[in-house]
């Protein structure tokens, strides 16, 4: 983002053969004319930028600013909000155990993810780094699920775990292990389990083949080097892979959470939040709230507060552990362009 | 393969075969099952069907309603594609190549947008979709979508753009071309690979799109694939077999587009991903 980007400056006004000076010479010239043309240069640059901002403004912007109005009012969702009930919705929030439990079950959720689903899709990524024969096919293999719709995917497992007759039961009792199924989606106790499988069955081939990118551009001399350190392969793992990958993990771990916190689709299609409860998520509840029961200032309430949780994770996160890597990628502009 | 390296890589092989059985067995399961008559499913859940029914997927494929729902879904997904390529490559040829005042605070705006869950969102956008009188038409569906796919779209735009060297701008601007020319005669046309990818990644998140079309589609008119699927499930909850034939056929489409697009799929989210 150096020179070029003044190139345009010497555009003449509404003309597109303006001469442009390429390099970062001052525009020589009345300071009257520089400031028309910087005006000039303005204008075309957010001129491009309209479009994408109108659009981004009314439709999701403003549904956002409207949701934290609304969640102020008691409101059924027709005509504008007038009931003000001032903080009332929040307190109600705080009182429901059914949105205490939303949050308790997301954090359960992220737990599980980056304790189980990611360490599982950095190990199967470890392993098809190798010269494998036929790592191509268990790469596609392993991330098509990621290309299936939540919603397929949901149903296809309502299915598959449905009590007794589902195929996982039939599985498991051939193995003589029926002890174990009977229940999956159906009891309270074991549905979220069985969630979090149906998620690590979709997700971790998109967080396997995120790391298999960030193995891929760590240079093989630094591997070879600690070979010839005499380093053992745990040793070259701890010491040369993984640190050279906590860029890629990084960002595995955020895209994880902030999924964890917006889980909707496979909850609702396979459970609804059941059985009583027991796999409810934010949005779920949300949803309930909003559109079933016409609650639509206690809904905007949640709503509110889903923005709020994914709004400090998210600054968090890049505050804290983001910003290194993103460094010279979103903060910093200047010098990476041209 | 000399025998010490087949002893050593032999636990790696059984670990992949494993894992690759667990996510190919409910697939293979579901196409099988739908070869099956219900009352056959319930006496040879995992067998080989004995003997074939090919009724399930013939009565799917030959009514008009699968197709419909097809259509629908391929429409809308090539609907959002367009508008979110053509309002987003601008955006990110301004954010890429002009340095302007409030650049750093739009950017971010649109960065913050890849982070925050559409059901935030979802409340106050249906009741604004419903006073413009978009509710059960396909633009209160392809709109939104298109605008939640900004930020990612922008991004990865934004990344390509600024690979371009600065010397081929100098040379456009020699031969007399300004900025918009430079983007339309050179950038977009070299950006092609790049505008391939977004374009992938957009007709992804469109196809598999389940929230907005439950919101937006009151009526079955313009119900999407996973809507599609959902009420299928509902209304022959009892012939199982069925019920798997639909999910096959339902899945056919989204997985031949990624046999078809893996390294633009696959390559966008890793960049997305990285860059975002």
């Amino acid at each position: 983002m150096t020179s070029t980007s003044l190139s345009d400056q010497r555009g003449e006004r509404g003309e597109r053969s303006g001469p442009g000076a390429v390099l970062p010479a001052p525009a020589a010239g009345a300071g009257r004319q520089r400031s028309r043309r910087r005006a000039l240069h303005w204008l075309t640059a957010v001129g491009l930028q309209l479009p994408a901002l109108v659009l981004f403004g009314v439709l999701v912007l403003l549904p956002i600013l409207f949701a934290l109005y609304a969640s102020f009012f008691r409101w059924g969702g027709f005509g504008m909000p007038s009931d003000y009930t001032g903080t009332d919705n929040f307190s109600r929030l705080l009182q429901d155990p059914v949105f205490l439990g939303d949050l308790w079950r997301m954090l359960l959720l992220v737990v599980l993810s980056l304790a189980l689903q990611l360490p599982f899709a950095l190990a199967m990524a470890v392993l098809l780094n190798q010269k494998v024969r036929g790592r191509a096919v268990y790469r596609m293999l392993f991330f098509a699920p990621y290309v299936l719709s939540e919603a397929i995917t949901g149903v296809l497992f309502s299915m598959i775990f449905a009590p007794d007759d589902g195929l996982a039961d039939h599985v498991l009792g051939a193995m003589g292990l029926g002890g174990l199924g009977g229940q999956w989606f159906a009891g309270t106790s074991t549905v979220l389990a069985t969630l979090f499988l149906v998620m690590t069955w979709k997700y971790f081939g998109f967080h396997m083949m995120l790391h298999l990118a960030g193995l891929q551009s760590i240079p093989a001399e630094l591997t070879e080097a600690a070979i010839v350190d005499g380093a053992n392969p745990w040793q070259r793992f701890r010491h040369v892979t993984l640190p050279l990958l906590a860029p890629t993990l990084r960002i595995s771990v955020f895209l994880s959470v902030i999924g964890s916190i917006q889980l909707f689709d496979l909850v609702w299609v396979v459970t609804a939040g059941g059985p009583d409860h027991h796999s409810e998520t934010m949005a779920v509840t949300l949803f309930q709230y909003g559109f079933k029961r016409y609650q639509v200032g206690y809904a905007s309430a949640i709503s509110v507060v889903m923005f709020a949780v994914s709004l400090v994770f998210a600054l968090a996160y890049q505050r804290f552990v983001l910003r290194r890597d993103l460094e010279g990628a979103t903060t910093n502009m200047r010098g990476a362009g041209a | 393969m000399s025998v010490r390296r087949k002893g050593r890589t032999l636990p790696l092989h059984v670990v992949l075969v494993a894992v690759g059985a667990v996510m190919a067995v409910p697939l293979l399961y579901a196409l099988l099952s739908g070869f099956k008559s219900t009352d056959q499913l319930s006496r040879n859940p995992v067998g080989l069907p004995k003997p074939w029914v090919f009724a399930n997927y013939g009565d799917i494929l030959g009514s008009g309603s699968f197709w419909r729902l097809a259509g629908n879904s391929t429409l809308i997904a090539v609907g959002t594609t367009v508008i979110v390529v053509a309002v987003s490559a601008p955006a990110a040829f301004s954010f890429a190549r002009f340095a302007f005042r409030g650049r750093e605070v739009l950017f971010t705006l649109f960065t913050m947008g890849l982070m925050f869950p559409f059901a935030v969102a979802a409340l106050p956008l249906f009741l604004l979709l419903r006073s413009m009188g978009l509710l059960d038409n396909p633009l209160g569906v392809i709109l939104p979508q298109a605008a939640f796919g900004l930020p990612m779209t922008i991004i990865v735009l934004r990344g390509f753009f600024r690979q371009i060297p600065g010397e081929l701008e100098e040379a456009a601007t020699l031969d007399g071309c300004g900025p918009l020319g430079f983007f339309w005669r050179v950038l977009l046309p070299m950006a092609r690979p790049a505008l391939g990818t977004v374009s992938v990644l957009a007709v992804v998140t469109s196809w598999n799109n389940f929230f907005l079309p439950l919101l937006v589609f009151t009526d079955s008119t313009w119900w999407t694939i996973p809507i599609g699927v959902q009420q299928f499930q509902g209304q022959y909850s009892a012939d199982t077999a069925r019920v798997f034939a639909y999910l096959v056929l339902a899945m056919v489409p989204a997985l031949a587009f990624y046999s078809v697009a893996e390294r633009q799929l696959v390559g966008g989210l890793t960049a997305g991903a990285t860059k975002g």
